[in-house]
Parts: structure tokens; sequence; C-alpha cells
């Protein structure tokens, strides 16, 4: 059971405050879209839970999250471990600048997996289940940069699965694609849920209705109302995502 | 009133441009030419593998040469490593504050210290105080510290361009701060690196003040059989040759032709700096 339990989450940079007492439970599986208009603190959220903002040094984090009842944040967490268990695929894709089999095959590699027949098996099986195997399967020795956007991009997918995570996090995983390579970043994230807890944030509310189970929404740092992504896209029970989703605001 | 057409200042100034550019080329034509002539009546494979003979007069260049060879595998030796490495704590360890300003204010007048004070650092420092003697070792760290400041701000320039993003990869792949720079900071950013390197060997390959303080003979009749013991180097020979002999304005032929090898050598680590960076960006393609 990989749910994601957020209890009292405060966030700081130098003396902002980032996010406000965030309280949520993020279910097993599915997806779960995070939406807010910019320094609402969506990225920022989704940054806490893998950790990321520890490379940041004015952030400061105060509260627990929790994944499989064990906060993240506790005193004995290898924080490496941590994000071995929950992937993250960025905003832009940020292939490595080596081919396409060194970018997968980096993560198992440094996790300890050494023996080269294994490797060429995840990165397979992680091409495969990123749907860009039949695309690259005869140049796995090229350069990721030969790759179009998207291409890259589920590449970066492909990288994070290699490591098998429990969750995967998406923070705007389309905002620099076209919309044919969204849509099919979309259409697997679709097939990613069943087997994996994803988190997405996205500045595309359609993006969030058409693929998410529960959405989220933040703004200024609160979250204001979380839910079934129907029930909050149709009947919102605060105003202020009511405001945000008829377009009136951000 | 206008004195002169647009075209014509466009003209006027893209000339001017030109002109100054070509300059630029001229000049290195003119040196290598001045030095490939004045060296004729001596260059040949002999005046490598020949030591000086009659008081530099005569023979070649075998123990100046072998003596700077010597000289750059010391700076090699503590510049590189000391360098890039202080360049990665510097970029990747080292927060934004007033520390680091400090750090970068440090480096850069470093690399701005007259050649001469680094002669009289290294005297101080290595000759007499930690006991080197005049030596190949007291001067070749001598021109280690010289050369660290050009290592260190190529290095930290070469690792500032490398996209925050591709850490951020890394990182969020599970990878510690030490394998993300072991493992994909450093390779891409090795060709700044090297170019770095390279123009620090340059430049202490070729300083004539800090190994005259600290170890430079004038003549040897023999290689230097320790890094304890003097040596001859180029740069030094020239100086010395062209001060000692007595053929006038114009130069003995030998001083081009100690020159022109110190020329070579520098320029030919320029040529492997290109070669292997190429290469790099080769295996490394954005």
């Amino acid at each position: 059971m990989s749910s994601i339990e957020v209890k009292h989450l405060n966030v700081w940079f130098d003396d902002k405050q980032a996010l406000r007492d965030v309280n949520m439970t993020i279910p097993n599986k599915g997806i779960t879209a995070i939406i807010g208009p910019s320094g609402c603190g969506k990225s920022t959220f989704i940054r806490s839970i893998n950790r990321m903002n520890d490379i940041i040094p004015s952030c400061r984090v105060e509260g627990q999250i929790l994944v499989e009842g064990k906060d993240l944040y506790g005193p004995d967490v290898d924080v490496t471990e941590v994000r071995k268990r929950i992937g993250m695929v960025f905003q832009r894709p940020n292939p490595f600048p080596k081919s396409i089999y060194e970018n997968i095959a980096y993560a198992p590699r440094i996790h300890g997996t050494k023996d080269k027949r294994k490797l060429s098996a995840i990165v397979e099986h992680s091409l495969r289940r990123a749907a860009l195997w039949d695309e690259v399967k005869d140049r796995l020795d090229k350069s990721a940069y030969d790759l179009s956007g998207g291409q890259q991009q589920r590449l970066c997918i492909a990288r994070a699965l290699a490591i098998d995570p429990e969750i995967i996090l998406f923070d705007e995983p389309c905002s620099a694609l076209d919309p044919i390579a969204t849509a099919k970043i979309e259409d697997l994230l679709s097939d990613l849920k069943d087997e994996y807890t994803v988190v997405i944030v996205t500045h595309n509310m359609q993006q969030a209705a058409r693929v998410a189970d529960q959405t989220a929404y933040f703004y200024l740092g609160e979250l204001i109302e979380f839910g079934d992504t129907t029930q909050l896209f149709e009947r919102p029970e605060n105003e202020l995502t009511e405001r945000y989703i008829t377009g009136r605001m951000g | 009133m206008r004195v002169m057409s647009r075209n014509a200042r466009e003209k006027l100034y893209f000339n001017l441009f030109r002109a100054c550019g070509g300059l630029v080329v001229l000049t290195l034509i003119v040196i290598i030419a001045y030095m490939v002539i004045g060296s004729l009546p001596v260059l040949s494979l002999d005046f490598l593998t020949e030591p000086p003979r009659r008081a530099n007069t005569a023979g070649g260049v075998l123990t100046p040469l072998v003596g700077t060879i010597y000289l750059m595998a010391i700076v090699s030796v503590f510049a590189i490593p000391i360098g890039v490495l202080s360049a990665v704590y510097l970029s990747e360890y080292q927060g934004k504050g007033w520390a680091s300003h400090f750090w970068r204010i440090v480096v850069s007048n470093l690399a701005g210290v007259p050649s001469i004070v680094y002669g009289l650092l290294g005297l101080a420092l290595f000759v007499t105080f930690a006991g080197l003697g005049r030596s190949l070792i007291a001067s070749g760290l001598t021109l280690g510290v010289l050369a660290l400041p050009i290592v260190i701000s190529a290095s930290r320039e070469a690792i500032k361009a490398i996209p925050p993003s591709v850490r951020e990869a890394s990182i969020a792949l599970g990878a510690t701060k030490w394998q993300t720079i072991q493992h994909h900071v450093l390779p891409y950013a090795m060709p700044g690196i090297l170019t770095g390197v390279i123009l620090a060997l340059s430049r202490a390959a070729g300083e004539t003040a800090p190994i005259l303080l600290t170890g430079a003979a004038f003549y040897m009749s023999s290689m230097p059989d320790s890094i304890f013991s003097q040596f001859m180097a180029l740069p030094y020979h020239v100086y010395a040759v062209a001060t000692q002999t007595m053929a006038g304005m114009n130069g003995s032929p030998v001083v081009y032709g100690a020159a022109i090898v110190l020329l070579i050598l520098v320029i030919g680590m320029n040529l492997i700096a290109i070669v292997v960076r190429k290469k790099y960006r080769e295996k490394y393609r954005w």
C-alpha cells in the first residue's frame, strides 16, 4: 500500500512560507492531480514528496509525509532510498547527454545491478512500459538528444520506471510538449495508474479532468479542496475552487 | 547634415572591424615567421636531441626541453586535482552566501598576481621554508600555485554551465550528490575543464620569473637526476642565451630555435586539448 499521508506540512523558502498546513491522503494507485494558479505551491508540494526540496539550501520543511506509515522526514531516513521508491518526471525533458541505453541503465546500476543481461532486460522493460521501445529499439546507442521532445519525455518516464518505484511524481510533464506528444503521455499515465501511485502537477485543468481520479486545488500555499475529480470539477464545494475552474481567477 | 551616407558608414565600420581581426592573425604569423627564419640555421631533429654546448651558443635544447617537460608534469600532478576539486567544492558544495563571493574574489585576484610575486612566494615558501632548495620540485610547486587560479576559474565556469536540470534528474533517481558530480557534472564539464588545464599549463610552461628564483639553472651539463636537483628550462634558456651571447641585435639562431620549440610545445598541448575536447563533445552530445 503506497498511499501518501501528508500531515501538517509547512514549507518555507527563507522567510517566505510556500505551503501552509497541508493535510491530505493521496490514495494508493490511481492518478491524483494537483492544480492551482502559478505560485500556489503545487510544485513545492510535489517536490516535498520525494524530498527534492532538500537540495535547495534555503528550504525548510515541517510536518510529516508518511508512505506505508513511515515518515519520509523521519530521523533515520535515507534520502536516496526515498527517491529510489518515489520516481519523478520533470517539467522539461531532462535526459542525460548519453545514449538512450545509458539513460535508463544509469539508475539501476548505481543501485547495485551490475549484470549486463539484467540491465538490458530492465532497459527493454522500462522502454516498453513507457511506450517508447518500438520507436528506439534499433538505436539504443544513439544520443538521447536525437529524440523529439515528446520521446525525450517518455525516455525520462522510462528512466524513472527503471528503478521500480512505487510512486511516480510528474511535475507538469507536458508543459513543454505539443498536443500529440501530450496525448501520448496522457495515455501512458492511464496505463501506469493501475501499477503505480501517480501524482501529477498540471497547469492544464482539462488535463486534470481527463486523466485524474482525484484532484486537489491549491491556492496561496494552502490546500483548498481535495476530492473526486468529477465532483471537484462539477460541484466544487469551495468558492475559491469554483472561481478557479470556471476561469474567473488564475 | 550627414557627412557620410549610412551605407558608407556601414562599409567603413565593417572594414575597421575586419582590419582589427586581420591584425591579430597577422601578429601570430609574423611571430612564427620571424622565429622560423631566425632559427633556420639550427633547426633540425638534432636540435631536440642534443644538449646545449659551448656556453649555450651551440648544440641543441635537449636539457631545457626535458626540464620544461618535467616541470609540466609536476604542475599537472599538483594543480589539476587540487584546482578541479576545489572548483567542485566552490560550485557544488558551497552555498551562495558572502563566503562564496569572497572565494571568487580571492581566486580572480590570485589569477592577476604578477608572476615575479609567485617567484618570491616560491623562494620563501618552497625553497627556504620547506627546505626544498632551488630544485625542480620547488619550481614545479611555484608554477603549480600560479596555474591554480586559472584551472579553478575555468573549471568553475565549465561546471556552472551544466544545467541544473541534469543534476536534478540524477538526484531524483536516488543518486547521491557525489555520484551526481562524478557521473554527470564532471564528465559533462570535462571539455571546459580541459581547456582551462591546457591554458594553465601553457601559461606555466612559458613563465620565466618564478623558475628563475626557485631553481632554473643558467647552464647544466647533465639532466636533473631527481626532483631535488636544479634544472634547465626553455623560457629561461631563451633569456639566458639572448642576454649572454655576443651575437648582437639579431641574436643567435639558438635563441629562435629554443623559442620555437617552446612555442611548438605549447601549441602541441593545445592541439591535444582540441582533440580530447572533440571526443568528449561527441560522447556527451546535447
